[in-house]
C-alpha cells in the first residue's frame, strides 16, 4: 500500500523541531510498523538523507524501548499492543499518519523520535526494589504467597516501562508507572517492611522529576500496552497517604556495640 | 599457541565448587573500596553480577547502550527458569539436572562447570523470591513448576510467559538500588567499542557515547563482559536488534580465544518468516510445547487446510521419532524435525516453510479458560503478527536461531585468556555445550552474575598486584585512536548500500550454509563469499550523517562490519568439526537420521585465537575430560 507520512525531525535536544513529510509505497499489510519506518529509512539513506531516529529493540514488545505517538495515540490505533506489534493492516491505502515521539517535560527530546526516559529509572532508584543482598535468602517455599495475591502482584509488575501512560496523559503524570512498581511490591509480603518508606520516596521523586498530577483521567491505562490498571494507582495513594500519616522523624542508626 | 588451563578443581565433583571457595583468595572488606571493576552490559548477567559486586563494596562502573540497563534482551526471555529444587517430588536432584544438562549438550561442556551451575540453581530461586519476582505459585502458596524440553522432570520456575523480564527486573532493581548508594556508576547510551590491554592485563575499554558520539577511555582493574549472544549474525533471529558481537569480537582480536563459534541454537517455535520485509523473528515459547503438538500432514503437498485433514491422515512426527519425550524432545532435534518434515515436501503454510503447533487436544481437555491462562499473552501476541487466532486454528511454527551456545573461552573462574577480562552469561561458551536446554540460560546468567563472578573476581584481584593507571596511560590513547580511525573510514566510503542490505546478504549466507544442516561443500563455498562481502562492505555502505551525534547506522555499521568476521570464523570452526553434535549437524556426518558424534576426535573445546586482519585463526583445542558421565550416544526415543 502506498501511504503519507508526517514525521517529527528534531535533530538533537535543543534544536527546533518539525513535522516532515514523506510518501512511501509499497508497504506490505503484514509488515510491522517498525518494519514500515525501516523501509523509510532506506529509501531516506539511499536518497542522501539522513534517517529518522527512533527507539527500538526487541520488536516483541518487552523491552519498552519503541515509544511513537501514531495519529495521536500513544503505540497507536490497537489496544494492548506497543508500536512494535502493531502491524501495517491496521491501516489502508493512501492513509496519512502522523509520527511523533513521547511529548513530556520529563522526557525530553534527544533527537527524532528518541527521547530520554532516565527520569522512570530515578523514579525505581528511590525505592522500587526489596532491600535483599545477594546471598542469605531462606528457601523460596518458606514464603507462602496465595495465588490470588501472586497474580495481582504480577498483573502489575508486567509493566515495562515505555512511558506511553505518560505520553497519553494530558498531565504527563507517571503515577501509572509508579503506581504499578508499588503494587506490584506491596502485595507481596517481601515488600512490607519498606512499603512506607517506597511509597513516599517514590512519588516524591516522580514530582521532583516534573511529572505531572494525577487527575484520574484513565487515558494511561487505555494506552498501556500490558494493560496495567489505573487501581495501581489508588495502591499508591493509599500506600502514599498511610506512609504519610505514620512518618516520623527517622531513626538514627546507632553503631553495634561489638 | 595459547595455554588453556580451565583451572577446573581437582577432587570429587559435589564439592569442586566448595573446596575452590575455599581455596580462593579474598579480598578484605576495607580493601574492596580501593577495587574498580568495569561491567559491559546489564541482563540477567551484567546486572546481577553488578549489583552483587557493589553489594561487596567494589567499585563498580556498568555500561550499556540502551537508554536504561533493564532493556537489556533478557527481557524477551518466555518460558522459565530452571532449578533443582525438587518441590514436584518427581526424582529431581542437583546431579539430574546436571546430567540432564551435560546430555542436552551432546557431551560438548566441561563437567565441572556444568555442576557448578545446578549447584547454585537452586540459590537463584530463593534470591530472586526474596528480591520479590513474582514466580507462578499453586493455590496454597506454593512455587509452580512447569515442564521444559530435554528433561523428564518438572523444575521450570516461572512468571507466566514473561519469566526473563520479571528476572531481570529484579536484577536491574538491585542494580538502580545500588546505583542510589552511590556504588554504582552507571552510564547508559553508552557503547564499548575496544578493550584495553596494559601489560597482558585488561585494564579498561573505550566507549562511544550514542547520544554525542563522545569517545571515552575507562580504566579499572578487571573487566567483565556480559554482553549477550550473536545471533543477530543470521540477521533475522529471535534475538533484540542491537544484539551484536562487538564487544566480545573486539576482545578476540586483543587476544581472548573465541570457543565453539558454530554452535549455534535454532528454536523449534518460531513465527515462520512473512516476507522480505521482515526485521526479527519471534519466538513462541517451548513451554507451548507441554501442551501443544506438532504435526505435519502425512502426504506431500496436502494443501487442506489443517482441520480439513483427518486424523488418521497427520504425522505427530516428534511423538512418533521420539516417543518417550514426544513434543518436549530438545531443540536441536526438534528443529531439526521439522527441517526433514519441509524439506519432504510436507511443510504447511506460505511457501510450505512451516509445521502446526496445535492446542485442539488441550483445549477439549483442559478447557479453553486452562490454555487461556497458561498461554494466552503468546497467543495474544501470535494472533497480532499472523492475524490468525490460535484458539480456532493450530499455530504454523517454523525453527528460527535463538541462541549462541559458543562464545569467549572462559576458565573455571569466568576469566578469558586475556588475564583480568571475564566473560558471563551468553556470551562466554562455558556451560551449554553443542545445544542449550530450555530454561537454562536465565539460569546460567543469574548463576554466573549472582553467585560465580562475585567470588572468582575476589581471586584474581587478590592474586595480582596490579599497578595504578589511569586513562592518560599510552594504550587508552592508541585505542581511543583506533576506534575514531574505524568510524571515520566507515562514514567516509559513501558508497551505493545501505548497511542492513549487507547485513541481510551475510544473514542468508550464514543461513543458508551454516545453519541448520551444513556440508563441507556448503561451508567451503561460505568462506569464499565472506571475503567478498567483507570488501564490499568497505568500498560500498552508505552511511549517513555524523560521528557526533546519535546515529542510528553508524552503530549498524560498526555491529555488522564484526559479525562479517564472526561469520566466516563460524563456518571455519563448522568446517573443522567433522562431527555432528547437538546444534552442529554436518550432513556428512548422520547415522539413521540422527547427529553422529565423533568423540574419539571431537571430545573437546574449539577455541580460536586471533592471528591478525588477514590471517585465519589459530586453533587450540581444550579436551574434554569426562570423570563422571559416561559418554553415550543421546538418545530421547
Amino acid at each position: 500500500m502506498k501511504l503519507n507520512l508526517k514525521v517529527w525531525r528534531q535533530e538533537g535536544p535543543k534544536a527546533q523541531g518539525a513535522l516532515e513529510t514523506y510518501s512511501l509505497d509499497g508497504v506490505s499489510s503484514d509488515s510491522s510498523f517498525l518494519e514500515m519506518i525501516d523501509m523509510l529509512n532506506e529509501q531516506l539513506t539511499m536518497t542522501g538523507k539522513e534517517p529518522v531516529a527512533f527507539a527500538h529493540d526487541c520488536r516483541e514488545g518487552i523491552c519498552g524501548s519503541c515509544s511513537m505517538m501514531i495519529n495521536g495515540q500513544a503505540h497507536g490505533p490497537w489496544k494492548a499492543t506497543a508500536t512494535c506489534q502493531l502491524h501495517m493492516r491496521a491501516f489502508k491505502e493512501g492513509d496519512t499518519i502522523t509520527v511523533e515521539p513521547w511529548r513530556a517535560s520529563a522526557f525530553p527530546v534527544v533527537k527524532d523520535l528518541v527521547v530520554d526516559r532516565s527520569s522512570f529509572d530515578r523514579i525505581i532508584q528511590a525505592g522500587g526494589y526489596v532491600s535483599v543482598n545477594t546471598g542469605g535468602a531462606r528457601d523460596a517455599n518458606e514464603i507462602l504467597i496465595g495465588k490470588e495475591v501472586l497474580d495481582e502482584s504480577m498483573d502489575a509488575a508486567a509493566c515495562i516501562g515505555c512511558g506511553a501512560c505518560v505520553a497519553a496523559c494530558p498531565n504527563a503524570s507517571a503515577s501509572l508507572f509508579t503506581g504499578a512498581k508499588i503494587a506490584h511490591l506491596g502485595a507481596l509480603p517481601q515488600g512490607q517492611p519498606e512499603r512506607d518508606r517506597r511509597a513516599l520516596a517514590m512519588v516524591e521523586t516522580m514530582d521532583l522529576e516534573g511529572f505531572g498530577h494525577c487527575t484520574l483521567v484513565g487515558e494511561c491505562m487505555e494506552a498501556c500496552p500490558k494493560e496495567i490498571s489505573i487501581d495501581v494507582i489508588k495502591t499508591m495513594n493509599r500506600d502514599y497517604i498511610m506512609a504519610t500519616a505514620r512518618r516520623q522523624a527517622p531513626k538514627v542508626a546507632t553503631a553495634g556495640a561489638g | 599457541m595459547l595455554e588453556l588451563n580451565p583451572k577446573a578443581p581437582t577432587g570429587p565433583l559435589e564439592q569442586k565448587w566448595e573446596q575452590h571457595k575455599f581455596s580462593m583468595k579474598l579480598v578484605n572488606p576495607s580493601n574492596k573500596r580501593r577495587h574498580s571493576v568495569i561491567v559491559v552490559g546489564a541482563g540477567l548477567a551484567g546486572a546481577s553480577a553488578s549489583a552483587t559486586m557493589a553489594e561487596l563494596g567494589y567499585k563498580v562502573s556498568c555500561f550499556v547502550y540502551h537508554d536504561s540497563p533493564r532493556r537489556a534482551h533478557s527481557i524477551a526471555a518466555q518460558g522459565g527458569i530452571n532449578a533443582a529444587k525438587n518441590y514436584q517430588n518427581d526424582g529431581d536432584s542437583v546431579r539430574r539436572l546436571f546430567y540432564d544438562t551435560i546430555k542436552g549438550g551432546d557431551f560438548r561442556a566441561r563437567e565441572s562447570n556444568v555442576y557448578r551451575l545446578a549447584q547454585v540453581s537452586v540459590s537463584i530461586i530463593d534470591q530472586c523470591v526474596a528480591q520479590g519476582v513474582p514466580f507462578a505459585r499453586e493455590y496454597g502458596g506454593l512455587l509452580a513448576n512447569r515442564s521444559f524440553g530435554g528433561a523428564q522432570v518438572s523444575r521450570t520456575f516461572y512468571a507466566r510467559g514473561q519469566t526473563g523480564q520479571q528476572l531481570l527486573l529484579g536484577a536491574y532493581q538491585a542494580l538502580e538500588r545500588q546505583i542510589a548508594l552511590g556504588a554504582v556508576n552507571m552510564h547508559t547510551f553508552e557503547e564499548m567499542l575496544d578493550l584495553v590491554l596494559v601489560d597482558g592485563h585488561a585494564r579498561g575499554i573505550v566507549t562511544r557515547n550514542l547520544i554525542t558520539g563522545k569517545i571515552t577511555s575507562h580504566a579499572a582493574d578487571a573487566v567483565v563482559l556480559a554482553t549477550g549472544g550473536y545471533g543477530n549474525v543470521f540477521y533475522l533471529s529471535t534475538n533484540a536488534k542491537y544484539c551484536n558481537t562487538s564487544a566480545i569480537w573486539r576482545a578476540h582480536k586483543k587476544g581472548a580465544a573465541f570457543a565453539n563459534p558454530c554452535y549455534t541454537q535454532i528454536h523449534p517455535t518460531c513465527i515462520p518468516v512473512s516476507g522480505d520485509h521482515q526485521s526479527k523473528l519471534t519466538l513462541m515459547s517451548e513451554s507451548l510445547r507441554n501442551d501443544g503438538r506438532v504435526w505435519v500432514p502425512i502426504a506431500k503437498g496436502d494443501k487442506r487446510g489443517p482441520s480439513a485433514i483427518p486424523e488418521a491422515e497427520r504425522d505427530y512426527f516428534l511423538e512418533r521419532k521420539y516417543p518417550s519425550f514426544g513434543n518436549l524432545a530438545p531443540r536441536d532435534i526438534a528443529s531439526r524435525a521439522a527441517k526433514e518434515a519441509c524439506d519432504d515436501g510436507r511443510g504447511v503454510g506460505p511457501g510450505g516453510l512451516g509445521v502446526y503447533l496445535d492446542f485442539a487436544d488441550a483445549i477439549t481437555r483442559l478447557g479453553k479458560q486452562t490454555i487461556s491462562e497458561r498461554y494466552g499473552n503468546l497467543f495474544d501476541m501470535y494472533q497480532r503478527i499472523t492475524d490468525e487466532n490460535p484458539y480456532q486454528v493450530p499455530m504454523r511454527i517454523y525453527p528460527a536461531v535463538h541462541y549462541t551456545m559458543g562464545g569467549l573461552w572462559v576458565d573455571y573462574n569466568l576469566m578469558t585468556t586475556i588475564p583480568g577480562l571475564h566473560a558471563i552469561g551468553e556470551c562466554n561458551f562455558s556451560d551449554h555445550g553443542a545445544n542449550r536446554l530450555g530454561a537454562s540460560a536465565l539460569m546460567q546468567g543469574l548463576a554466573d552474575g549472582y553467585f560465580v563472578l562475585p567470588y572468582t573476581i575476589g581471586d584474581y584481584i587478590a592474586s595480582n598486584k596490579l599497578a595504578p593507571i589511569d586513562t592518560n596511560h599510552a594504550a587508552f590513547k592508541e585505542a581511543e585512536a583506533a576506534v575514531t580511525g574505524l568510524q571515520t573510514k566507515m562514514l567516509g566510503i559513501k558508497g551505493k548500500r545501505t548497511v542492513d542490505s549487507i547485513h541481510k546478504e551475510l544473514g542468508k549466507i550464514i543461513w543458508d550454509y551454516c545453519g541448520m544442516a551444513r556440508t563441507r561443500e556448503g561451508l567451503t563455498h561460505a568462506l569464499e563469499l565472506l571475503p567478498k562481502l567483507k570488501a564490499e562492505f568497505w568500498t560500498n555502505i552508505n552511511v549517513p550523517g555524523s560521528g557526533e551525534a546519535l546515529n542510528q547506522e553508524l552503530e549498524k555499521a560498526g555491529r555488522v562490519a564484526d559479525f562479517i568476521e564472526l561469520g566466516e570464523l563460524m563456518c571455519r570452526d563448522a568446517l573443522h568439526r567433522e562431527e555432528s553434535c547437538g546444534g552442529h549437524f554436518r550432513v556428512e556426518y548422520q547415522e539413521a537420521g540422527e547427529a553422529k558424534r565423533d568423540d574419539e576426535h571431537f571430545a573437546y573445546v574449539a577455541a580460536w585465537e586471533y592471528a591478525g586482519d588477514n590471517a585465519a585463526q589459530i586453533l587450540n583445542k581444550e579436551p574434554l575430560v569426562y570423570e563422571n558421565v559416561h559418554l553415550s550416544t543421546r538418545s530421547y526415543k
